[in-house]
């Protein structure tokens, strides 16, 4: 991979953290502007980049509701993304769909699922139509994403089951972030309570199944390539187990309206009193994690680090005070869209 | 040129002339073609015709991903009770998707599935459970009753930009029809009068549309001239169809194979009672399954179903031809 390309990599990493701390931040500064849930990508975003860096023209992808990172890597317009979130007429879908249901099928990506697991037949739906197309074509992938807990759901298991079975050009990307919500992976998974990788369900599958650190967005960039080629040559499908580090509480607190919304400790501390694992796992964030591998090789320096910095907070700055400005969708437009 | 034909074999000419009129319809399900000679097979290939394993939220949540990438997915449910087992992927996901991304994207699917065979299939594989899917919106509900209507609504209901449930009734596979050949549309939101009366309005779904014939027979031996409105689709719903009815004949009965209150009668009764009360000169009566579960036995399962003599009854009830049940 040349420099340049390392370098965006390490841009859009720090782009989507900038952009998940202003939602955060919303929360204090502008009280109010966010209303329901949001699910944050801090923590994931090598796992994300590293992922959509391998994507060629026409490859699509389906994720859930913890879905930011995806278009700001894919270059949709953070002004958008932040307006929606705000509930705002140029919010990306228009303030129809929130935090939770973004999309931008002109990049590839075809929207998400808010409830936990059931965007992956969908994935696979796209993988079906890829086939298809793919005999014509060059060849395109579809990547899924979804959480470690989506990997207890029934779709989950009839979903691979379908495309193992009919060699469809699908990676399965299995953010395991080892928490459904506050409950932890081993309380509720017999693999991780084996002590197994959960990556170990593809056998049941007959794919090839795959752990890899998602806090290495090189190390991710490698196994999804190697997916999506075995996909893009008609091999079938991988199920891919990226291991992460969520460095948020699953998401906002949930209360009824008049109750200021923000973000309570990450469950580790909050539930289990597991302060030691989570500042472990600040002590192993991927986004300076891999600043400095760039700086030792001489990729990246602190000055040009700097600049990409300073520039996401720009960007962000912007995106926030675009969608501040933008106004609320008229209400009687809540009935358009309902069918096409 | 139109020749009577089977309401099944209908359907089936409905998908093939759809699958070979454009190439993204795709079909599947379970034991859909399972050999390589099946005539579907031959015509389109394992591409486009495919027998999927008993995964019905991998069946459905897939249509929703095909359509979503530019194909035009019919999934074979076989029974509407299967869609239960995947009722988020149906109710939850297909009609919410093109509304939550503020219309960037479209969701071309048809569940299609049979209902309502109270031939002795007891608890579980005899529900009328439309109305389940009504109400949703984004999503759309076809029933047809007669095989012209079943090659029809299907060939609209693939064409349509959004997804739809299509519903065709078990007891009425092997009724025949006078059916159009070739290309035969049948547009969602227009019902359609099977008999024309004065004298009571008779709204059916589906079988009790054959059942409401029926009753408007006997009636006619009586003096009560009814008039059979089919809706066709219950979403959309030809609502001013049915008021125009109700306003020239002052009268209406509702009859639904569902449970009362799991009914399309219900809900179009509510509709009459807010838009078209001045027309009504009685009550309405609705005549519905009753609260039970399909039993098995032939006299029970008999029991709980609306037929034509209930209709009857309720309309001689709502004319004044007969004293009121209690």
């Amino acid at each position: 991979m040349d420099n340049d390309r390392l370098i965006w990599m390490y841009t859009q990493m720090v782009r989507i953290r900038e952009f998940e701390e202003r939602v955060k931040r919303t929360f204090d500064e502008h009280p109010g502007v966010i209303r329901g849930h949001t699910h944050l990508a801090d923590g994931a975003e090598a796992s994300i980049v590293g992922s959509l860096a391998t994507m060629q023209p026409g490859d699509q992808l389906m994720a859930t509701y913890r879905c930011h990172g995806y278009p700001i890597t894919l270059g949709t317009d953070t002004k958008a993304i932040m307006a929606e979130i705000y509930g705002r007429t140029d919010g990306l879908c228009g303030g129809y769909g929130g935090s939770m249901h973004l999309a931008d099928p002109g990049r590839g990506f075809l929207g998400t699922s808010g409830i936990v697991g059931q965007g992956i037949p969908q994935a696979t739906g796209v993988g079906y139509a890829a086939q298809i197309r793919n005999r014509t074509q060059p060849p395109t992938v579809v990547l899924c994403f979804f959480g470690d807990g989506a990997s207890k759901q029934g779709a989950f298991h009839e979903s691979l089951n379908l495309a193992s079975l009919w060699k469809l050009p699908v990676v399965y990307i299995m953010e395991n972030n080892n928490y459904n919500v506050a409950t932890r992976s081993e309380q509720e998974d017999a693999n991780a309570a084996a002590g197994e990788p959960l990556s170990v369900k593809a056998k049941a599958h007959s794919m090839p199944g795959v752990t890899v650190d998602g806090g290495d967005p090189l190390a991710v960039h490698a196994t999804v390539s190697e997916a999506a080629d075995r996909a893009r040559r008609g091999d079938g499908p991988t199920l891919v187990e990226s291991k992460v580090y969520r460095l948020s509480a699953h998401g906002n607190l949930i209360a009824p309206p008049g109750v200021p919304l923000h973000y309570e400790e990450h469950e580790a501390i909050r539930v289990f009193g597991n302060r030691d694992e989570y500042e472990a796992a600040l002590r192993g964030d991927p986004v300076p994690r891999f600043r400095m591998q760039l700086i030792e090789q001489g990729v990246l320096d602190v000055a040009r680090a700097d600049e990409i910095a300073q520039a996401a907070r720009e960007e962000m700055d912007a995106a926030v005070q675009f969608a501040l400005d933008s106004p609320f969708p008229a209400p009687e437009a809540a009935t358009n869209f309902v069918y096409a | 040129m139109a020749r009577e034909i089977p309401y099944i074999v209908a359907v089936n000419e409905a998908l093939q002339f759809e699958m070979e009129r454009d190439e993204t319809v795709v079909f599947y399900g379970q034991d859909v073609a399972p050999s390589d000679e099946d005539p579907l097979v031959k015509a389109f290939g394992r591409d486009r015709v495919r027998v999927s394993p008993i995964s019905e939220t991998a069946e459905i949540g897939m249509a929703t991903g095909l359509a979503l990438a530019g194909f035009r997915p019919v999934v074979e449910l076989l029974m509407a009770e299967f869609m239960l087992v995947a009722m988020n992927q149906v109710v939850n996901e297909a009609p919410r998707l093109r509304y939550m991304s503020g219309g960037q994207v479209k969701v071309p699917v048809v569940f299609k599935a049979g209902y309502g065979f109270t031939a002795g299939w007891a608890g579980q594989h005899t529900g009328s459970i439309y109305n389940m899917f009504c109400g949703i919106p984004g999503l759309k509900v076809a029933l047809p009753s007669t095989p012209a209507d079943a090659k029809g609504l299907l060939a609209t209901a693939i064409r349509d930009d959004n997804p739809v449930c299509y519903f065709i009734h078990y007891l009425l596979v092997l009724e025949h029809g006078d059916v159009p050949e070739g290309e035969y549309l049948v547009p969602f939101g227009e019902a359609s009068v099977r008999r024309t009366g004065s004298d009571v309005t008779i709204v059916a779904t589906g079988w009790t549309v054959g059942k409401a014939l029926q009753a408007a027979e006997l009636l006619a031996q009586e003096g009560i001239e009814a008039e059979v409105i089919d809706p066709r689709t219950l979403q959309p719903l030809d609502l001013p169809a049915i008021l125009s009815s109700v306003e020239k004949t002052g009268h209406l009965v509702l009859a639904d194979q569902a449970t009362r209150h799991a009914s399309a009668a219900s809900f179009i009764a509510a509709e009459v009672a807010e838009h078209g009360f001045g027309y009504l000169k009685a009550p309405v009566k609705l005549v519905t399954a009753l609260d039970a579960t399909i039993p098995y036995s032939q006299p029970m399962e008999a029991y709980v179903l609306p037929d034509e003599h209930k209709i009857a009854d309720a309309a001689r009830q709502v004319v004044g031809a007969a004293p009121v049940a209690a």
